[in-house]
């Protein structure tokens, strides 16, 4: 056979080296560059194509799918406003450690740059809303920048990775080579095993503890199911407590009593007083984030610091640590739980003994309460209830951004991994529905909730019509204050109650929303009908949206307020008059 | 002052794949992350392998410098990152092409300082030189100093370019 006999369409190629790279699913929209791809897609059936109604929705329905599954979720679109309309979904999932490789169309070779129609510097503005970006430049280099971008985008810290691909490199004809595996990358390589004699001295620096913490977030779930199990075990072993960062949630069993619950803004009283006071830190796949330090300053001022990272960036930002270890979560888990069980140390049973005495002590100050009365249903109250109904059965959570997600981080429980999707870096309103929608295109069966707000709901309600194509069973719980509650809650304590544009006029009838777009709605205003809706949701096989009137008020507490420390929370309304936010901390988000 | 606040100048040499968007990444790490740019050479160093050598004169506290190269390794098209500043003894060079106008004493002046420093004369009329001048930054914007009173017209300076000294690679 002649080469050109056998020699393939760009496009035809593309599709090969994805199904190569045993993808399953794309999250997409078509447009004019992206034609020919489409045209492959069409003439195979090993790629599902997942058709969105905005490119946004594309990438977190992928990060969704990503991050339920622990594989790469992939996105195309088309070039300009395809590209553009995807670049929050990059960002997001470039804060949160998404893997994700975007495939978007690119005007022809010989266009660009000539401010061709639809054509937009999609490298460029992606650079730095992803971990890596490609602009193929001719049809014999695509199939290796496919394989490429996937071992990117899934090595190391994983992170989304555009390929940007000109119309004419997918019509040109070239043919398909298989990659070799492992792929050898020429210059990215990450350090995975971590040094054995930091891990040494970690396990020694634990051992010795007499206020320890162990503080673990998102990279334990990116090292995979494994590491969360390594994680649990560990804790077991030195029966030490742990807290989680809202990416982390989920990494340890929540009904676990070494359990702390979530430090942070808005994390447990204890959680945050057990990071203040603590002699050792053990940092586990989490990146000392603003919303977990507080005031930088008095960050756990006491304690002898571990920080356990794939990524050496993430070490020494905003914290020195004393114990820097890159390599991966797990590993180093394992490492250490090798090493301890060699060494079998003997930990100070004493001051351990006293140490949870204190936490007990905060504990015993159950920050979490909140008064439910007869009239009108409380946030938390709605979360308690569904989580009731949900907790024997295969869940999954994704959340929208504000007041309603720390309330899920905070009453909804989490036994094991990738079953927590929220938008935690960037916190991108709109991300749940469709994040829900590649959760449930990854577990058809699994029970999928999106814990959403009636602000954030609506920057991303055109997914209604996805969700009605491919008959996604998604449930929206909606809980309805009226209000963009967080940024109500900051007006509140911060600008004298002035409530500028916080409100949400003309909101829609959401039960009759549902309805036109062939779902199910459910509405709820009093807590003693809560039960039989959260019931009758689960019950409904197809799509629903319940919309959950709560009360209009409600702030989320506890909450160290922005500029000050871990010791200085406030635990609910009455407390707030004694502690003003600092001017200092009002210049902060 | 605290040793972990004071800012410091840090020479990096960072050799990177020689492919198009590669400096712009450098640079827009730079400036996404607001750190300082004092001086940046790049130019391909080795043909075979398709590598660059950006020379990096960045400042900032020991946290900065220390961030500043782990952000740079990180990127994917980089293969090395060394702090010269900090991996012990090492030579820094620039150089500058310096254009002076003038007639008379000032021309002469002129010439006889560009001796001093070891400057080439590379172009001559018979009212202007243009000056190749190379040594350290600190030289080079000595001798373009000098010559601001002596009828100076432009300069165009490279940025340092850097090496550990001895037998070593970088």
């Amino acid at each position: 056979m002649k080469p050109e006999e056998s020699a393939t369409t760009g496009a035809d190629l593309l599709v090969k080296a994805l199904i190569d790279e045993e993808v399953e699913v794309v999250f997409g929209y078509p447009g004019g560059a992206v034609l020919p791809i489409y045209d492959s897609l069409f003439k195979q059936n090993r790629l599902r194509h997942i058709l969105v109604r905005h490119e946004q929705a594309a990438v977190h329905a992928a990060e969704g799918y990503a991050r339920s599954t622990g594989k790469v979720g992939v996105v195309l679109v088309t070039s300009g406003p395809g590209a553009t309309n995807a670049v929050t979904g990059l960002t997001d999932a470039l804060m949160d450690s998404v893997p994700v490789v975007c495939l978007t169309g690119q005007v022809p070779t010989h266009l660009i740059g000539n401010d061709a129609f639809q054509e937009a510097d999609t490298t460029g503005i992606t650079r730095p809303c992803t971990k890596h970006n490609y602009l193929v430049k001719s049809v014999e280099a695509l199939a290796r920048t496919v394989h490429e971008a996937f071992y990117v985008a899934r090595s190391g810290r994983p992170g989304p990775v555009v390929i940007d691909l000109p119309k004419d490199v997918l019509m040109n004809k070239h043919d398909y080579i298989a990659p070799k595996k492992p792929i050898e990358h020429k210059s990215y390589k990450p350090q995975t095993k971590p040094d054995p004699k930091r891990i040494e001295q970690a396990v020694e620096l634990i051992a010795k503890a007499k206020r320890p913490v162990f503080y673990t977030g998102g990279g334990v779930v990116n090292a995979g199911p494994k590491a969360s199990k390594l994680l649990t075990q560990f804790v077991h072993m030195t029966g030490y407590p742990i807290t989680n960062t809202l990416m982390g949630l989920g990494t340890f069993p929540a009904s676990d009593k070494q359990f702390l619950g979530m430090l942070g803004m808005h994390g447990t009283y204890e959680a945050n007083l057990a990071m203040y006071h603590c002699d050792v830190l053990i940092n586990i796949g989490a990146r000392f984030d603003d919303r977990i330090t507080g005031k930088l300053a008095e960050f756990s001022p006491k304690s002898t610091k571990i920080h356990v990272d794939i990524d050496g960036s993430s070490i020494n930002k905003n914290v020195r640590v004393d114990l820097p270890i890159v390599g991966d979560a797990g590993q180093a888990l394992e490492d250490m739980i090798k090493l301890w069980k060699a060494k079998q140390p003997r930990t100070d049973h004493k001051a351990l003994k006293a140490w949870w005495a204190q936490i007990d002590e905060w504990r015993g100050r159950k920050c979490l309460a909140y008064k439910q009365g007869k009239e009108t249903i409380k946030p938390q109250y709605a979360l308690e209830r569904l989580y009731h109904f949900i907790k024997d059965r295969d869940y999954y959570i994704t959340t929208e951004v504000g007041q309603h997600q720390m309330w899920a981080a905070q009453f909804l429980k989490f036994e094991q991994p990738n079953r927590w999707m929220t938008s935690g870096g960037l916190g991108t309103m709109g991300y749940g529905f469709p994040a829900a929608m590649g959760v449930q295109i990854a577990h058809p069966d699994a029970l999928v909730i999106d814990v959403a707000g009636e602000a954030s709901i609506m920057m991303n309600i055109q997914e209604l019509s996805t969700v009605a194509q491919y008959r996604l069973p998604v449930k929206i719980f909606i809980l309805n204050n009226q209000y963009m509650g967080m940024v109500r809650q900051w007006q509140e304590l911060l600008h004298g109650g002035r409530y500028s544009e916080s409100y949400m006029e003309s909101l829609p009838d959401f039960v009759r929303l549902a309805e036109a777009f062939g779902a199910r709605g459910l509405r709820c205003h009093e807590p003693a009908k809560l039960d039989d809706t959260i019931k009758e949701m689960i019950a409904i096989k197809g799509p629903v949206i319940v919309d959950v009137g709560v009360d209009k008020a409600e702030n989320c507490f506890p909450m160290i307020p922005s500029g000050a420390a871990h010791y200085d929370m406030l635990l609910g309304p009455d407390d707030r008059a004694a502690k003003p936010v600092s001017e200092e901390g009002m210049v902060l988000v | 002052m605290n040793p972990a606040e004071a800012v410091s100048s840090h020479t990096i040499a960072v050799l990177v794949d020689n492919e198009p968007g590669i400096l712009a990444r450098v640079v827009g790490l730079f400036s996404g992350r607001g750190y300082n740019i004092e001086s940046l050479t790049v130019a391909q160093t080795d043909a075979r392998q398709n590598l660059s050598r950006i020379t990096i004169v960045t400042s900032g506290t020991p946290m900065v410098i220390e961030q500043i190269k782990a952000q740079l390794d990180r990127l994917v098209p980089v293969h090395k990152v060394h702090d010269l500043t900090l991996e012990g003894p090492h030579i820094e060079r620039e150089l500058a092409l310096v254009k002076v106008k003038g007639t008379g004493d000032k021309r002469v002046e002129a010439l006889r300082l560009a001796d001093v420093f070891r400057a080439k004369v590379i172009d001559a009329k018979t009212d202007s030189f243009v000056f190749e001048v190379t040594g350290t930054s600190d030289k080079v914007r000595t001798f373009v100093g000098l010559m601001e009173s002596l009828g100076l017209v432009d300069v165009g300076r490279t940025g340092t370019v850097a090496m550990t000294r001895g037998g070593e690679a970088f």
